[in-house]
């Protein structure tokens, strides 16, 4: 008899590990950066992350507060980033740090860069941020940083809220996942 | 044969996975959504969205680099 009760108990217990029903986690995202290949990573984790049913804030400051303007213009620089390799005729090139000062070469890599992410698939950074605001991903404009690079609400997409540190605070504390990117 | 069929082949990470939530939804409760995807990272990546969401992933294939998943809409 008691092999049984344990039976059951062990089965209510598989039961309850694998397949019950998801519990409700959440995340937060500084963007702090906002060059087109910097743009990705926070764009692409929280619409999944929304899209795997997870309430989203996304808290912009600094260089990833133009990421909220209505018009984006957004390009890498090869400067500095000696890492950055491009996949050109048959190998992967990357330039001199030296070269990457040239007037044009900033544009160039930019234009090469949107090329291979039409060419591969990749969403743009505008569909992202639509989808973003499609799945009611909570969306924030540092105050601060709206003041020091002179940005108004008037310049922004419609949907983020201004706030400050302690509004991203209260947020991170009741957030599973607080990621600054 | 699915109630639904999306088609997301040529796109690449995270667009395969959400088309794939946007087209469940359309899918009422029971029914099945199938995907058909060419990057292969969505193996691993719906086998993770389905666990995350409650959904089961009822089967994948892969025939020809067309990876194939079949998903019923079992969550909320």
């Amino acid at each position: 008899m008691s092999s049984k009760a344990e039976a059951v108990s062990t089965s209510m217990h598989g039961a309850a590990a694998p397949a019950a029903a998801p519990q409700t986690k959440s995340m937060s995202i500084i963007v702090t950066k906002g060059s087109l290949d910097w743009a990705y990573p926070p764009f692409i984790l929280a619409t999944t992350a929304a899209a795997m049913g997870l309430p989203v804030t996304m808290f912009f400051t600094f260089y990833g507060l133009p990421l909220l303007l209505k018009k984006l213009d957004l390009k890498v620089t090869a400067a500095g980033n000696t890492a950055m390799k491009m996949p050109m005729m048959g190998m992967h090139m990357g330039l001199p740090n030296l070269v990457t000062a040239i007037p044009g070469v900033d544009a160039a890599c930019s234009v090469m860069m949107k090329n291979l992410i039409k060419k591969k698939g990749v969403a743009s950074i505008e569909d992202l941020r639509d989808m973003a605001i499609e799945a009611e991903v909570r969306m924030i404009a540092c105050q601060m940083t709206m003041d020091l690079f002179e940005y108004s609400l008037d310049d922004m997409i419609e949907g983020p809220e201004l706030g400050g540190a302690a509004t991203y605070i209260e947020c991170a504390t009741q957030s599973d996942i607080n990621l600054f990117i | 044969m699915a109630d639904h069929t999306l088609d997301a082949k040529g796109l690449n990470c995270p667009l395969p996975i959400l088309k794939a939530r946007k087209a469940l939804k359309e899918v009422p409760p029971g029914g099945t959504l199938e995907i058909l995807a060419t990057d292969p990272g969505s193996v691993a990546d719906f086998e993770a969205f389905c666990r995350q969401t409650g959904n089961e992933l009822v089967e994948h294939s892969v025939n020809d680099k067309i990876y194939r998943f079949l998903i019923r809409h079992t969550a909320a």
